[in-house]
């Protein structure tokens, strides 16, 4: 059966450490010892996807994307 | 047998390798005999013919049922790949013919490139005519661009190719060649350095933000007889999966590195006619290069050399290496030389890949040479590495890690002797071949 999957991805070319995702979305990411972001679940539960949404709209860097995904 | 210049060593190009018995009567090379070192288009078209004016629906229909895969180190189907770059309808897509080979264990490219030109050439104007391209060009190193120049001359005076090639030099990098990095040279934005592609990769939007294929000179090469032969011929040698034959760089077999052609699917012992008593003085063998991984000597000799088998043993064939190394070598000093390499080459852009590889090269070179200061034991470098994976814009980060975690199931004994007795003092080596490296500096400024 198909679904929708929200994915959460982190350019890490763009990305330079600042953190707001991870402050902003706990559930689901954490920073790695050099202060990047680790996506935990790649895979955003519905009911974190407004989190997720703002999370990605807040970073500085725009190096997170929300994408949708058929599987 | 005729020597090919190259990286500061001789490579020779193999004979009909004894080897490999009577199924290994060589495809590509075969045109390449000892006394020719490039094969003009003469005698190109002597041995080949000209290329069959085949539509593009039954070329692609004919590379599905090839099961040909990429040989520039993914093995991706090519047929599924270059569909997906046809898919396009507003922009015409551009081929690229990738021979950067970034890869210092590797030198198939090279002999390709210098030897057998236009079977390289013919494979390109296959796609262009495949894909409808409305450019071709060729990627490669600055020592490579001489015999291709004069191999494109050739075939504009006898008009053969419809569309015209361009070259464009490839940086001296080990990523130069990676498909992201490969269309940066060619945009000229941010050359020589893998970009993050995400959810849309130059397949669909690369050089001059067309629709691009980044195909492997080794995979042209065979796209090229596969146009001529077609698929039942292709499939006449090699496994289901893993079909054709492939250019193998084998390092540290013989007294310089060969290349060899060699069928898909022979167990390796076979591949490199070593016999067990010879297979014996070496302590591992390692395929697939510095981003591929360690196989212990026993279990390489009976592994089928297909894509499969590799990744069951946690390796792959990637771009065709093959090194060995010898049993007196300290692997671990030798893994340490190669990660630095490694870590040198990263493009110094995410920050988990600078800063991981920063710390994997410490604590190898800590293994390596002052085993009693390294802090944490193996279980660390296996939680470093874990916490590396998956987190670049490219794979080179992953290559790193899949090339240490290798080494150290393979060369545990090794390890386990460098951390209760020290370090080696062992002055044999070093034998993984390196480039002299001009050192970058973090976050992507070169020095010279
Ligand atoms: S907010 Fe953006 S720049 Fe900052 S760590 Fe997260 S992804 Fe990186
Ligand atoms: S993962 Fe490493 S090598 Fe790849 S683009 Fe990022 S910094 Fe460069």
């Amino acid at each position: 059966m198909s679904r929708r999957r929200i994915e959460l991805i982190v350019d890490p070319i763009a990305c330079d450490g600042h953190g707001v995702c991870a402050e902003l979305l706990p559930e689901a990411i954490w920073m790695d010892p050099w202060g990047f972001p680790v996506i935990e679940t790649a895979d955003i539960p519905a009911h974190l996807i407004g989190h997720a949404r703002r999370a990605a709209e807040s970073c500085p860097r725009l190096a997170l994307t929300l994408v949708e995904r058929n599987t | 047998m005729s020597p090919v210049a190259g990286r500061g060593r001789e490579v020779r190009t193999s004979q009909p390798h004894n080897a490999l018995g009577p199924v290994g009567a060589p495809r590509l090379l075969a045109g390449l005999d000892s006394a020719i070192t490039t094969v003009g288009l003469d005698q190109h078209l002597e041995r080949w013919g000209r290329l069959p004016a085949l539509g593009s629906a039954s070329i692609l229909d004919e590379l599905d049922r090839s099961g040909l895969r990429g040989h520039g180190g993914a093995w991706f189907p090519v047929g599924t790949k270059w569909r997906s770059v046809k898919r396009s309808v507003t922009k015409r897509p551009v081929i690229v013919a990738n021979g950067a080979e970034g890869e210092p264990a590797s030198g198939k490219d090279r002999l390709l490139l210098d030897g057998l030109p236009h079977l390289v050439l013919d494979g390109a104007t296959v796609a262009a005519s495949a894909l409808g391209a409305s450019r071709v060009i060729v990627h490669v190193p600055a020592a490579r661009i001489p015999a291709i120049r004069s191999a494109v001359e050739e075939r504009r005076r006898f008009g053969l190719d419809s569309v015209d090639t361009e070259i464009v030099e490839a940086p001296d990098r080990f990523l130069a060649g990676q498909e992201s990095a490969a269309v940066n040279t060619i945009n000229n934005r941010n050359p020589g350095r893998p970009s993050f592609t995400g959810t849309r990769t130059v397949r669909e939007w690369g050089v001059g933000a067309r629709p691009t294929l980044v195909q492997n000179v080794e995979t042209l090469a065979h796209v090229a007889l596969i146009a001529r032969f077609g698929s039942d011929w292709f499939r006449r040698v090699g496994t289901p999966e893993s079909p054709g034959t492939a250019l193998l760089t084998v390092t540290g077999l013989w007294p310089q590195p060969r290349i060899i052609e060699a069928p898909l699917g022979l167990p390796l012992q076979q591949v490199l006619g070593l016999s067990t008593e010879d297979a014996g003085i070496f302590q591992g063998l390692l395929l697939g290069g510095y981003g591929g991984g360690w196989v212990p000597m026993a279990e390489a000799m009976v592994m089928p050399l297909t894509e499969e088998a590799a990744r069951e043993h946690g390796s792959s064939i990637g771009p065709g290496v093959v090194a060995l190394l010898p049993s007196q070598v300290c692997s671990l000093s030798e893994v340490s030389r190669v990660v630095s390499y490694l870590e040198s080459q990263a493009a110094g852009q995410c920050g988990p890949c600078v800063n991981g590889l920063a710390g994997l090269d410490h604590s190898m070179e800590t293994l390596a040479f002052h085993p009693s200061s390294l802090r944490g034991g193996t279980s660390r470098i296996l939680a470093h590495c874990d916490l590396i994976e998956g987190r670049g814009a490219c794979r080179h980060p992953d290559g790193v890690t899949r090339f240490v975690r290798s080494a150290l199931r393979v060369f545990s004994d090794h390890v386990a002797s460098h951390l209760h007795r020290g370090p080696c003092r062992s002055r044999i080596g070093p034998c993984l071949p390196i480039p002299t490296v001009r050192r970058t500096v973090r976050q992507g400024r070169e020095t010279k």
